[in-house]
This record gives C-alpha cells, sequence and structure tokens, in this order.
C-alpha cells in the first residue's frame, strides 16, 4: 500500500487533528502534525507548547484535537513531555505491562520553544535519554504573537523586532544550527525535514519512534503571513528551500550523517527568496551583497554537510 | 495503631522515609539549598531498591515542576522539593499546576529569596506564591513535616480538591536539626494513601481530552472561581484526613493548633519553628501568672479565617510574627489575621522577625508579648518604642 | 451562539473532551471561493488529503469523495497541489 493510503489508514477517519481550528488559511503546521501523528501505529499523546498550533487549536470550551493533548507554558515542552514518558515507565514497570501497548510521547513546539525559550528543556531532555519525538515546526520567527525574530530567523529576513529600514537590512545574525545541537546530545535520532515534503517526513518520523531513546525533527515549516506570500503557494515554496539547498533534508542516526533528498537541479538562492516579503528588500540592487553572502554560506554548508555524511571533520 | 518507635532524624530525613513509604512513581528533582538532603536521601533509597520511582533528573526547577504536572497529569503519583529560587524560578508552572488540577506534593525547605543571596530560612518563597491556588501546609518540627508529608497526597488527590500540596518546613532549623520523631509502619502508610487516581489521565488514550487550553474573557473568570473553589473544600477535606491520620498515629493535627488560649489576653499568632519558641515561652509567663498564647496557623493555604476569628474572640491582644516583609504593604501573615479579625475589639499588633535565618530568641518574645518590641525583632538599629 | 456555562459546572481544570463543544465553523472565512472537484480527472493520490490545513478532504475509505464546506477556509492549497488539474476554485456567494 502506498504511503500515504497508510496514513489514511491509520487515520481511520478521526484526524488527530481536525478542522475547526484558528490556524490561518494555507497554515503548513497542520500538514507537519497529521503527518508526523499519522506515521505512528501505536496510540500517541501529544505534548504542545505555547505557540500558534496550541492557542489556536484548543479555544476553551472548543478543541480540534482527538487524540490525548498537554499544554502547561511555553518553555517547557520538553521537560512536561519527560514527565509524561516518566510516568509511563513508572507505570509499566510496577504494572509488569507488555510493549505492544506503549503509547508514543510527541512534543510539537515552534522555533521559539525550540531553539529560544525552549532549548534549556529540550537540552535536558535529550540527555536524559527520555523515549520521546520532540518536532519543531520552524516557521522561523515567533508567528503567533506577531513575526518577531527568533534565533531561528534566518540572516537578512525582515521580523517586526528585526524589520529592515533605512541603517538596517533585517535580521543581521545568522541563525543557530539547531538540528546540530541536538545532534551534540548524541542522541539516536536527529533529522531536518520539511512541512511539504511529507514522504521524507514520514519516514523520518518512523526512523524517530524506531530509535530507543530521543528523537528531534526539525521541520521548516512555511507561514503565509510571516513570510509573506500567498496563502495558496504554502507548501509549494518549500520545494525552494530544498531544491536551493537552503535547507537540506538529512539525517543523523546514531551521529551518522546521511543526506536524504539531493535536488537533481540546484536552483540559485533568490528562488528562495524572491517570493517571500519578509526578503523583498534583499532583492533591491544595493543588496546584492547580502543575497551574495547568503548565497555563499548555503553552499558552505551544504559541503560541511556533505563532508560530515563521508565521516569526514570540518577543517 | 502502630508500636511507637522514636528515631532520631532531622526534618529532611523525616520527609525522606516518609517519601519511602508513600512510594511516588516518579520523583523530578533539582537541588538547592536547603532542600538537598531530602532529594539525596530520596535517590540513594531508589538506588538500593528501596523505592520504585522514576527518579528525574531535570535541568532546573521550572523543568521539575513541569515534569511533576505532566507525570501527574499523565496518571502517576508525583513528588519534588524545593527552597527559594527554586520556587521563584518554577512560579508560573505552580500557578499552571494548581489551574490544571495536578495532585503534585512538594516538599518546601523555607529558605530566603533573594537578594542579597542567603541560604537560610524565611518564609518568603512560600509567600511569593501565596496567590497561586496551592495548599500549602506548615511544620513546626521533624514530627509534623513527615506527618504532613504523609497526609498531603490524601489531601492533593481528594476528589474534591485535586490540587498541589505543598508541606513547608523552616530550611536548616528543621531540615537540618536532628529530632526524635515517630514513624508510622510501612503497610500503614501504604494503605493511608491508598492507590492514586484521576478523573481524567493523559496517558488515557481511549478517553482523549484536551488538558491546559487557552482561554478568552468569556471564560477565563469561571475557570479561575472553580480552582478557587476546590482549595476552599481543602479545608475540611484536611481535617477529615487529618481525624483519620490522629485514629492511625495517635497525633491529632488540623489547619491550626491553639496554644493555652483559654483566658489568654495576649495571644501571638505564628507560622513554622518559631511557634515551638513561643510555645516554650508562653509556658514561663504562665508559670508566672501572665496569661498569654499561643495560636499557629498550619494551614497557611486555605487560610482558617473563620477559625482563627473564633479561637481569637476573647483575646484583648493579637500578635502576629511574620517571617517576611511586604515592602510597601502588610506583611502577609499579619494580612491575613487582619481580614479574619476585621470588626473585632481586639488591638492588632505586627512584627517582621527572622529574615535571612536571623534566630528568634526567647528573650524576644517576652519582649514581644510585654509591648515593647520594635516592628523589626532582631534588626540592629532599632530600639524598643517607648 | 452557543450559551456560556456558569462557574460550577465546568470540568475541573479545564479539561475538554473532544466532541462536546462546538468547534468554530471556520468554513465562514472564505472570501468568495470554494473548491470544486472534477471527478472525471481525479486520481486519488490524495495531496490534496494530506495538504489541507483544515481536514476539509473527505475521503471514502483510501477514494476522494468531496469537500467538507463546514471548515474549508478557501486557501486554494488543493487547487494548487493537484497534479492533473482536477480541483479549481469557483466564485462562492459569501453571507453578508
Amino acid at each position: 500500500m502506498s504511503r500515504l493510503k497508510t496514513l489514511v489508514r491509520n487515520e481511520a477517519g478521526v484526524p488527530p487533528l481536525g478542522g475547526g481550528h484558528a490556524l490561518c488559511q494555507g497554515c503548513g503546521v497542520p500538514v507537519v502534525v497529521r503527518t508526523v501523528l499519522n506515521t505512528f501505529t501505536q496510540p500517541v499523546v501529544v505534548v504542545n507548547a505555547t505557540g500558534c498550533l496550541e492557542v489556536a487549536t484548543t479555544r476553551f470550551p472548543a478543541t480540534a484535537w482527538n487524540v490525548p493533548w498537554l499544554h502547561v507554558a511555553f518553555e517547557n515542552a520538553a521537560a512536561v513531555g519527560s514527565g509524561v514518558e516518566s510516568a509511563q515507565r513508572a507505570l509499566r514497570r510496577r504494572h509488569a505491562m507488555s510493549a505492544d501497548d506503549e503509547v508514543a510521547v510527541v512534543v510539537f513546539a515552534g522555533d521559539g520553544g525550540t531553539y529560544d525559550i525552549g532549548l534549556q528543556a529540550l537540552s535536558g531532555a535529550l540527555e536524559r535519554g527520555h523515549k520521546l519525538l520532540f518536532v519543531c515546526y520552524d516557521n522561523e520567527a515567533y508567528m503567533n504573537t506577531g513575526i518577531q525574530r527568533s534565533g531561528a530567523t534566518p540572516f537578512g529576513a525582515a521580523t517586526t523586532t528585526s524589520p529592515s529600514g533605512d541603517v538596517s537590512f533585517g535580521k543581521a545574525q545568522q541563525r543557530k544550527d539547531m538540528t546540530a545541537i541536538a545532534v551534540a546530545h548524541h542522541v539516536p535520532y536527529a533529522a531536518q525535514a520539511t512541512a511539504s515534503h511529507w514522504h521524507d517526513l514520514s519516514v523520518k518520523v518512523e526512523h524517530a519512534a524506531a530509535a530507543e531513546g530521543p528523537a528531534f525533527l526539525n521541520v521548516l515549516t512555511d507561514c503565509p503571513v510571516g513570510w509573506g506570500h500567498e496563502p495558496r503557494l504554502s507548501l509549494r515554496l518549500l520545494n525552494a528551500a530544498v531544491d536551493s539547498l537552503f535547507w537540506p533534508l538529512y539525517e543523523v542516526v546514531d551521529g551518522r550523517y546521511r543526506v536524504t533528498y539531493q535536488p537533481d537541479k540546484v536552483v540559485p538562492i533568490e528562488d528562495w527568496l524572491r517570493p517571500q516579503k519578509r526578503f523583498a528588500h534583499l532583492l533591491r540592487p544595493e543588496n546584492a551583497n547580502l543575497v551574495a553572502e547568503i548565497q555563499a554560506k548555503v553552499d558552505a554548508d551544504w559541503e560541511d554537510l556533505l563532508r560530515r555524511c563521508q565521516g569526514g571533520d570540518l577543517p | 495503631m502502630t508500636e511507637t518507635t522514636l528515631r532520631l532524624m532531622t526534618g529532611g530525613e523525616a520527609v525522606v522515609e516518609a517519601m519511602r513509604q508513600i512510594d511516588p512513581d516518579v520523583v523530578p528533582v533539582y537541588p538547592i539549598t536547603p532542600q538537598t538532603p531530602i532529594i539525596q536521601g530520596f535517590a540513594k533509597f531508589v538506588a538500593d531498591g528501596k523505592a520504585q520511582a522514576e527518579l528525574v533528573n531535570v535541568e532546573s526547577e521550572h523543568s521539575a515542576m513541569s515534569a511533576a504536572v505532566g507525570s501527574a497529569l499523565a496518571g502517576a503519583r508525583t513528588m519534588t522539593a524545593t527552597s527559594s529560587q527554586g520556587l521563584a524560578l518554577m512560579a508560573e508552572v505552580v500557578y499552571i499546576a494548581a489551574s490544571m488540577r495536578a495532585p503534585i506534593v512538594m516538599a518546601v525547605g523555607n529558605r530566603a529569596l533573594s537578594g542579597p543571596i542567603n541560604i537560610h530560612c524565611d518564609h518568603s518563597d512560600s509567600m511569593l506564591i501565596r496567590d497561586s491556588g496551592v495548599a500549602q501546609l506548615f511544620a513546626e518540627n521533624a514530627q509534623e513535616a513527615y506527618d504532613l508529608t504523609v497526609m498531603a497526597p490524601r489531601l492533593a488527590e481528594h476528589p474534591d480538591v485535586l490540587l498541589p500540596v505543598l508541606v513547608c518546613q523552616d530550611g536548616f532549623t528543621i531540615t537540618h536539626s536532628a529530632e526524635p520523631v515517630a514513624m508510622l509502619d510501612d503497610e500503614d502508610v501504604s494503605s493511608f494513601v491508598g492507590d492514586y487516581s484521576l478523573p481524567h489521565r493523559v496517558l488515557d488514550t481511549a478517553h482523549p481530552t484536551t488538558q491546559g487550553p487557552f482561554a478568552m474573557p468569556d471564560y477565563y473568570f469561571e475557570l479561575r472561581r472553580q480552582q478557587a473553589a476546590a482549595l476552599e473544600t481543602a479545608l475540611d477535606a484536611f481535617t477529615g484526613i487529618a481525624t483519620e491520620y490522629e485514629e492511625l498515629s495517635g497525633r491529632p493535627y488540623g489547619p491550626l493548633e491553639a496554644y493555652r488560649l483559654e483566658d489568654a489576653e495576649r495571644v501571638i499568632v505564628a507560622l513554622g519553628s518559631s511557634a515551638g519558641t513561643v510555645k516554650d515561652v508562653v509556658d514561663d509567663l504562665r508559670d508566672e501568672g501572665d496569661p498569654v498564647g499561643l495560636l499557629r496557623i498550619v494551614s497557611f493555604r486555605p487560610f482558617p479565617a473563620r477559625e482563627a476569628a473564633a479561637l481569637l474572640e476573647d483575646a484583648d491582644t493579637v500578635i502576629v510574627l511574620d517571617r517576611a516583609d511586604s515592602p510597601g504593604g502588610a506583611a502577609p501573615l499579619r494580612a491575613e489575621v487582619a481580614a479574619a479579625l476585621y470588626g473585632s475589639a481586639a488591638r492588632l499588633d505586627g512584627h517582621v522577625y527572622g529574615l535571612g535565618g536571623r534566630d528568634l530568641h526567647p528573650e524576644d518574645v517576652r519582649e514581644i508579648f510585654s509591648g515593647c518590641a520594635p516592628p523589626y525583632v532582631g534588626l540592629r538599629g532599632v530600639a524598643c518604642p517607648a | 451562539m452557543p450559551e456560556l456555562t456558569p462557574w460550577s459546572e465546568l470540568r475541573g481544570g479545564g479539561v475538554v473532551v473532544p466532541g462536546e463543544a462546538e468547534r468554530p465553523q471556520t468554513g465562514g472565512w472564505r472570501t468568495g471561493v470554494k473548491p470544486e472537484v472534477d471527478l472525471s480527472k481525479c486520481v486519488n493520490c490524495l495531496l490534496c488529503w494530506i495538504y489541507c490545513p483544515d481536514s476539509a478532504v473527505e475521503l471514502d475509505g483510501t477514494t476522494f469523495s468531496g469537500f467538507d464546506l463546514t471548515y474549508c477556509k478557501g486557501c486554494e492549497i488543493c487547487a494548487e497541489v493537484c497534479p492533473v488539474d482536477a480541483v479549481t476554485m469557483v466564485p462562492e456567494e459569501v453571507a453578508s
């Protein structure tokens, strides 16, 4: 059976996250949530950090979730997930339960709740080795509060707290390499994926679910409002992120790197920047040097990634 | 009833023994003086297989309470411990734990809040979260630290309560001082605390729920009211649990303790270990024919306002001792007592003492009873008011 | 407009049981277009099903069977991703 049909069968007519939520037209997040959760064949429990996904899906007394769902605060999703995982571990030990009915603990957080305020709790959870899957839906800014810059915002992007203006070209710092930070915790599985490449994402979820310990998925997810594009182009736009090598798709299994998608034809970084209003200022002639800088870094990072895949050391 | 054997142990060690006997499922821990003997002692029991808990060595107190909420709502009996800055750091999650009705039991070794940084006893940490919606019980000594900890899961998990319960003991004064403590048998504690049960366990995937929703102005107020009502119920719940505990242990407990209040003209109201010092002075003064007494508050939250007012009905002067200050306003315990006594004919005095571990001596208490103590007792640079 | 519940009738902790409360009917967000399918072109690739942010694609088993307009916000992703142009956005009267 095709993978997509398997996801349909796993959903069984009851979507883990259904309609009736207030996420924007064309929001990329639900695709990530449904792809991830429908890949699991075992029951799941979702822990959600504060952010767009949490706020928009659970306005009391309604909920769009059909699986057990828990939200506590912004920075602690990984710690809350650690608690749920520990509870399951303790109860299974006490009552000598079999592995068949083990519930998967899946944590969803935005880039703010992962790269910045959520970093400490995530680091602790990864170091302690809890068996949970942490999925970052990375739309590269604090979108829920009005598109403010985060540690995941890429160089040159305009946000409401790093606007481009007469004396500024937007965010002046490179974004953190969050996937590398996760790998540095010696986790059994870490990977980069996108909301659009659902097949690649679903395979990675399978690998993550099989890991004996924590798994980290960094999923580039677009935001029509924050990135400045028509809702219709949502998800399709991410093809340019992947084909320009801005967001390589790879996985790291017990420290060994493997690229999971090599574009047939690599496209120039402008193809990624052009459709998004948050980069519009970069495409002015006077900012050509910035675009060149971005292209050079993307190319260098790709070479580093390939070197890591070959098991080589960075220079 | 259990045969009573007394063992010499500190308040910290007493809590460790109670925890071992309660045998919680999950214990997230993060170190901070002076509660560390609690988490260390319990960790040793786990390492020796004498306690079955999943010990989760989290990376901050904020994560300790967060993991505790996740665990408690998932369906596991959960305990932890903290003090001072740790309690301050986890404060937002303490509020949330109460709002989510998570029955967590937490030991607090009361310690002064920074700054300056100080590791000794006062009650400022507990007072920081007094509005959080959690229950706070204050022990006078190591025996009470043990007994209140054994009772705490029953209170936290009471079906009408379902709230976090903090068992507070004075840092160093109780946590690190050895006293004779009578323990119950392991089986008695086991059957007293019983099994953990929750109406909506997150791990119950057959009955999915959404917990921790977002609320707009049309519902926040109502959600907060139902939570506050649960804490109000805890007063009666605690009294009931304490009655059961007295049958088992022979030791009576309640939301307050009346010490020689019959015909007392001047009464001190206090929390924690200093109440023990006050009791000694009350006895001495009574021997001298002076009609004084002590009202010790055990349950600071929920505050037993009606009961306190009734017990203080006949006193001429009520003197509240606060081991925490509220700069620019009324000190916390004094504010509670004043609200409880509003309309009473009694004179109300208040003193702040013991901040940052400054000792309260029997001579200070005598001075307080005499009406000749400054507002900040024991502070250098003040004179007794004329 | 659903009636608002008094405080004493709320579940403890604000716990919500799915299905007990009505979900916002986000179909009202559409601003003049709705999706329509030409079934003769549809190849059941299921891409519209996975990509729809509002779970508005209905299936009969693994066969496309229609759009649930209760929640569809009219984002047009289904029309954009359909590989055989079976889905188009057509005008729709918006309730004033």
